[in-house]
């Protein structure tokens, strides 16, 4: 009967030992996702902000601005534009 | 005692007093109130666990149990190559409840540093007795970081969103604004607002003393971010349109302007453009004339651009030929007791020339062939007097009388433009009849993926050809707008110059307009400009509006690698053309 009892106990003991670790330990692991989640967010927001970076810098104006200005380009007049077209021939 | 302390006769287990037996009924007794006491603490945890939950429930959600609110971000919008034209990004707002605020000047003059306002400013609005004032809203996260650091007393801050327009005032009529609390206020903002709005989520969680979560509880609403919407624009014609229409602006020294570039296969509008416009991004100081989106929401009297269509329904009704000849001599037509008057006489023209040449007494005697119910008709078949339902706000039918109250002189003034009124966007897509086969094109703001679809038919191709041929006629030389011509593409198009209504007379002030398309061979695009008031001397619709016409349709065209139609001389001898270009 005594030996029962201690054994018991024991079980008892262990067991909750366990439950005490593996709920420390799903908090571990639920943290991390949190944070890798939190992280997504962050990227997600930064890609906004580069985007919106992306469409400043890429704008029609400031194009054509370092086109004209920097790179000293200009259209070329209508004389001197050849259409390919898909038969390699010049458009009839 | 002391016999017992002198001798001691025994043990202290075989003491006599320890032999003495209690009485039972002291020790059942115990047992009973014992038994009793554990009873009640079972009863009161029975109560507590089971039939009154509620309190100990909540008490212990008060302590670890939050709900969190998951935002959600409104969509972005996007031009036909997926270029961001608006997009929402995180800010911050900082906040404070003035009672509960008690800063040094040190720590105000950091605040205030932070928040880049006056420390005047600052320390008046901490001294209110309001409960509750924002400091100051929309800024930078990387700046809240910074005031959160300080660890002030009754300063708090929240998350919000702001709205950027990278492209400005380039796209502003189109794309529109929001206001503070994300309520699209303007443009595709406000058409599109029940799609792009997003529904923010929300979860229950258990935070630990750190306030760190460590637990969900209870079901996780997931938030629902905005749906993107993918404009029919293109950015890089919309620029073109843009820039174009404000350098006829300048050039001009007119009023106003505007641009309307559409799709002839999609009916997409590609580009939609007005002067004075506004920057979205930085909305101080904004006039109701800035923000007004001309090309939607305010009517003009068309002028000759509507000649075509009074041609057309003579066509269609074979009353007339393109070939048959309209006496329009002397210049001059009198109805009623009114006088209509060519800006140019003529003498006998065909009906094509009528078209070329813009003679208002050729289309007043057409006119008078017609019906007025199916002249009416037809007007309502392109869209004329009718709201065109793209979403945005303060979209305007235009006016178009009933016909029944038509008298024959309004007639004859409504075959060249006058006594009707339209938006330039209605003009650009009535213009489609035209330039596809008869058809009529549905309006779309965003992009079209597959391809066509069919409008509803107002004149057939027969009628739809016969009119483009004239039109090719008005930009060649010898029609009104030879400035229209691009090189390399055959264009077809109408002028219009109106004198603007003022006060219910006609005032010397005129709305120049060019409606036209190209390649006429197939045509692809239709753009139609509007200039409102042109006063630097030259107000003809062929002087003014058909310049912007032919630099839009002719960057656009290149921009679209649409192919010429029409062979150069130089461009069949590539040679000669590339050994200029070495020099």
């Amino acid at each position: 009967m005594v030996r029962l009892n201690v054994f018991l106990l024991l079980a008892v003991v262990i067991c909750s030992l366990g439950v005490v670790t593996s709920q420390h330990k799903a908090r571990k692991v639920f943290q991390a996702l949190e944070a890798e989640q939190d992280r997504a967010r962050q990227l997600e927001v930064e890609f906004g902000q580069l985007q919106l970076e992306l469409s400043t810098w890429g704008t029609a104006p400031r194009i054509e601005k370092i086109a004209r200005e920097k790179l000293k380009m200009h259209a070329p007049e209508a004389a001197r534009v050849i259409t390919a077209t898909q038969g390699g021939g010049l458009p009839r | 005692m002391m016999r017992f302390k002198g001798k001691v006769a025994h043990k202290f287990a075989e003491s006599p007093l320890l032999q003495m037996r209690l009485p039972l009924w002291r020790s059942r007794l115990m047992a009973l109130l014992i038994l009793g006491s554990f009873g009640v603490l079972i009863v009161r945890a029975f109560y507590l666990q089971t039939l009154n939950t509620d309190f100990l429930q909540e008490k212990g959600d008060s302590r670890y149990r939050r709900d969190i609110e998951i935002s959600a971000s409104r969509g972005r919008i996007a031009d036909r190559h997926g270029d961001v034209l608006a997009i929402s990004t995180p800010m911050k707002s900082i906040w404070a409840i003035p009672p509960a605020t008690t800063l040094t000047p040190v720590q105000t003059r950091q605040l205030a540093a932070l928040l880049e306002t006056d420390v005047k400013q600052l320390t008046h609005k901490l001294a209110t007795d309001k409960t509750f004032v924002f400091l100051r809203r929309q800024i930078p996260p990387a700046v809240a970081e910074q005031v959160a650091a300080l660890k002030l007393p009754g300063i708090g801050q929240d998350k919000e969103y702001r709205r950027f327009y990278p492209t400005g005032e380039m796209t502003a009529h189109m794309v529109g604004f929001t206001g503070v609390d994300d309520k699209g206020l303007e443009g595709v903002e406000l058409a599109f607002h029940g799609q792009l709005l997003g529904q923010p989520g929300s979860r229950s969680v258990l935070k630990d003393r750190r306030g760190q979560i460590v637990e969900d509880v209870g079901s996780i609403k997931p938030p629902q971010d905005g749906q993107d919407i993918n404009l029919a624009l293109d950015s890089k014609i919309q620029y073109l349109a843009y820039s174009h229409l404000k350098q006829a602006v300048a050039d001009n020294n007119a009023k106003a302007g505007g641009v309307v570039v559409l799709d002839v296969r999609t009916g997409e509008i590609v580009a939609l453009a007005n002067w004075p416009t506004y920057n979205p991004n930085n909305r101080e100081g904004l006039s109701g004339s800035q923000l007004r989106n001309r090309a939607v929401t305010d009517t003009f009297e068309p002028g000759s651009t509507l000649k075509p269509f009074t041609i057309a329904l003579g066509l269609e009704s074979g009353k007339v030929r393109s070939e048959t000849i309209i006496n329009c001599a002397p210049g001059r037509l009198t109805i009623g007791n009114a006088t209509i008057a060519d800006a140019h006489p003529h003498g006998a023209l065909t009906v094509a020339e009528v078209i070329q040449k813009s003679s208002n007494v050729g289309a007043a005697k057409i006119a008078a062939m017609l019906p007025s119910q199916k002249m009416w008709q037809m007007f309502d078949d392109v869209g004329f007097g009718q709201v065109p339902r793209l979403g945005f706000p303060g979209e305007v039918s235009g006016r178009v009388r009933p016909w029944k109250s038509w008298r024959p002189i309004e007639q004859a003034t409504m075959a060249y433009g006058h006594g009707i009124s339209v938006s330039l966007i209605q003009l650009a897509r009535a213009y489609t009849v035209f330039a596809r086969d008869g058809d009529l094109a549905p309006l779309s703001l965003t992009r079209i993926e597959s391809s066509t679809p069919a409008g509803a038919v107002v004149f057939s191709a027969k009628t739809a050809r016969e009119v483009r041929a004239m039109l090719e006629l008005a930009v060649l030389p010898g029609g009104t707008a030879p400035k229209a011509q691009i090189p390399g593409y055959r264009v077809a198009g109408k002028t219009g110059t109106a004198h603007k209504l003022e006060g219910g007379r006609y005032a010397n002030k005129y709305v120049s307009s060019f409606v036209g398309f190209a390649p006429a061979s197939d045509p692809r695009l239709i753009v139609a400009v509007m200039i409102d008031e042109p006063s630097a001397g030259k107000h003809y619709g062929g002087d003014v509006a058909a310049p912007v016409f032919a630099s839009v349709m002719a960057s656009s065209l290149r921009t679209l690698g649409i192919a010429p139609d029409v062979p150069l001389v130089v461009a069949q001898t590539p040679k000669a053309s590339l050994a200029k270009a070495k020099l």
